[in-house]
């Protein structure tokens, strides 16, 4: 009895192990599904790779181009293909190399890493989103990047530079011949005179602001011959002037500059040389230091000629602020708004640059204005043209026309020409 | 006569370097030199720079002149920032040569000068920036007082610029009764930031576009040379 029992504890404990390691057995053993994760199948590879070299530039550059993988669709979820990789080698010999990739949808990679001594064999990779990489697709031949000596997509451009800079040449020209020129008044540089005038009666100094680019910028250049005519006008008078500078090479230039003035004056014993200083080259520390001064000096001219940014209106409305009588000048158009609400007198881009010739009243100053009138006419004359253009497209539909105004909006008109 | 062609001449030369690259890929190297000198000459300039503001503030300091209190806190805030920014006080080394103390970026996290940018410099900046919108708000009511037509008309066009840019507009005209060309966001979105504020930008781009050839033209050719100082 006692055996038996047993016999029945034992076999109901092999019975339990039993299916506990069925239980657990590989299922692939019943014949049912299996749980492993599969192998992805790479996706299609691209096609048509080929290399051409890249437009304008000194040989360094090759354009690879190719067609998307067939897996490559634009709204596909989950993608098939993430990236396209491209690798690159000198001679058959050589291994290929990567050289860079491209995300999905692109069909077009630029190598910017060649030299025009050597030919490049390339080769394209469409990759999976667990990097399963595609069969690769080869350039059929090799290719070679070309220098090119001119740039092309500029061409329009320089035609147009050549003909406004020819304008002002001729005119400058005839104007030392002894040709006149009329030009009309400037109100805001009728007022420099004014201005300094009233700081001298007031006993109050000028101060001079010229933007807070360096003096690679044009609108600088511009700015410092203004200030120029200022000095000369402060040193007339006996008038204090005041020039913080955001830049260095800024207060280098406006210390020749200011002392050339005084010096053409005959007052060079009035020259200051510490009042034309450095502050920094942070745009609101600057801003910080310049309507410092202003508050505790309270300036009674403010001149702002230059390049400016989001300053202008805090400069412009502590002057305000002060009772200074306040002339501006900027090609920053942004900043005109402000520098017309807050100032007396603003000059309006073309009137910035056309300072020095209306203060100097110098001839051949004057006769590059007058070129710059020419090179007005011709911008309007091509504006009228594509306006024409464009009308008779729209209205005709005919695809020589279309394709004319194409040509005059992305050359004569467009990047490569009038908006560079 | 030499301190002012000398000058003419160097102008020149880079300008009409800088001008041919524009338009000749292989001469970009001459273009690049070009800027090269400018910066190198631009931090040689820059102890020129230091040099005057320390000696102007020293000056303030020593005659004690009134505000001399804000030239010895500018003495002190300049050298304080050379000093930790030469030095690298406080930056940790670099990842990549951990036993090197000096190794590390200066302006580095957990260096004195980041601590400085921080904590410091950056909520001055934002202090001096956060000033425009009074004094944006001060300058719009000086220039929209309607005191002539042209203030008249300047109040007006500002005031739908003002209400068409913002969620006003669609709530004041938004409506599907009014006709979709009538709605003020409409009228601003195509019509008057499109074809009258473009046209205006425009027209004013060009003549700046004309005035920076003909002025640096003129620099070029040395017919403008004021910027050396008046002749006469």
């Amino acid at each position: 009895m006692r055996n038996r029992r047993t016999m029945w504890r034992w076999w109901g404990t092999i019975a339990v192990i039993g299916c506990v390691s069925l239980w657990n057995m590989p299922s692939v053993a019943f014949g049912q599904e299996s749980t492993e994760t599969e192998t992805p199948s790479p996706p299609a590879p691209p096609s048509q790779v080929m290399a051409k070299d890249a437009p304008n530039d000194t040989g360094t550059a090759l354009d690879v181009f190719w067609e998307l993988s067939a897996d490559d669709v634009s709204d596909a979820i989950p993608r098939r293909v993430i990236r396209y990789e491209i690798f690159r080698r000198k001679s058959l010999n050589e291994e290929y190399q990567p050289v860079g990739e491209q995300t999905y949808q692109n069909k077009k990679f630029t190598d910017t890493q060649c030299h025009p001594d050597d030919s490049y064999w390339y080769q394209v990779v469409a990759v999976g989103p667990n990097g399963e990489p595609s069969t690769a697709v080869e350039t059929p031949t090799p290719t070679r990047p070309r220098v090119q000596y001119i740039d092309t997509s500029r061409l329009w451009f320089g035609i147009e530079l050549f003909v406004v800079c020819a304008a002002i040449l001729y005119y400058i020209e005839r104007a030392r011949k002894g040709d006149s020129f009329t030009i009309r008044h400037i109100p805001g540089l009728d007022a420099v005179d004014e201005a300094v005038g009233r700081a001298t009666e007031m006993g109050r100094p000028c101060l001079f602001v010229a933007g807070i680019e360096d003096i690679n910028d044009i609108q600088t250049v511009a700015g410092v011959t203004i200030l120029s005519r200022v000095a000369g006008l402060t040193a007339q008078y006996d008038a204090s002037l005041i020039v913080p500078t955001s830049r260095s090479l800024v207060m280098t230039t406006a210390r020749e500059t200011v002392q050339s003035s005084y010096l053409a004056a005959g007052r060079p014993d009035a020259y200051r040389e510490d009042n034309i200083y450095y502050l920094t080259d942070e745009q609101f520390g600057y801003v910080a230091g310049v309507t410092g001064r202003m508050m505790r000096e309270k300036p009674a001219a403010c001149f702002y000629f230059g390049h400016f940014y989001a300053e202008s209106l805090i400069l412009a409305e502590t002057g305000n602020s002060v009772g200074a009588i306040q002339i501006a000048g900027t090609a920053e158009a942004s900043q005109l708004p402000f520098f017309v609400a807050a100032c007396d007198y603003t000059l309006i881009g073309e009137e910035f640059f056309a300072a020095s010739a209306y203060l100097s009243k110098e001839p051949a100053q004057l006769g590059s204005l007058k070129g710059q009138d020419f090179g007005k006419m011709c911008g309007a004359a091509i504006l009228l043209m594509g306006c024409l253009v464009a009308t008779v497209a729209g209205l005709t539909e005919n695809d020589a026309i279309d394709a004319m105004l194409d040509y005059l909006k992305s050359n004569v008109l467009g990047n490569g020409g009038f908006l560079p | 006569m030499m301190k002012r062609t000398i000058p003419v001449m160097i102008a020149s030369i880079a300008g009409l370097v800088l001008v041919v690259a524009h338009f000749i890929p292989p001469a970009q190297s001459w273009a690049d030199e070009v800027s090269s000198w400018f910066q190198i000459l631009a931090a040689v300039a820059f102890i020129l720079g230091g040099a005057s503001l320390f000696k102007i503030h020293l000056q303030k300091i020593s005659d004690q002149r009134p505000g001399w209190g804000y030239s010895a806190l500018t003495i002190v805030a300049f050298t304080v920032t050379l000093i930790v920014g030469i030095f690298k006080i406080g930056v940790p080394p670099s990842e990549s040569f951990p036993s090197m103390p000096w190794s590390g970026d200066y302006v580095g996290d957990g260096g004195v000068l980041w601590w400085i940018f921080t904590y410091i410099f950056t909520p001055l900046n934002a202090t001096m920036f956060a000033l425009l919108a009074f004094f944006i708000s001060s300058a719009a009511f000086r220039a929209f007082r309607a005191k002539n037509t042209e203030a008249m008309i300047l109040l007006v066009t500002a005031t739908v610029v003002l209400l068409g840019q913002t969620y006003a507009g669609t709530l004041l005209t938004g409506y599907d009764w009014i006709n979709p060309h009538l709605q003020l966001k409409s009228i601003v979105d195509e019509w008057l930031m499109p074809v009258f504020n473009a046209s205006g930008q425009r027209a004013i781009k060009i003549g700046i576009a004309l005035g920076i050839v003909s002025t640096s033209l003129k620099v070029l050719i040395g017919t403008d040379r004021s910027y050396l100082g008046n002749e006469e």
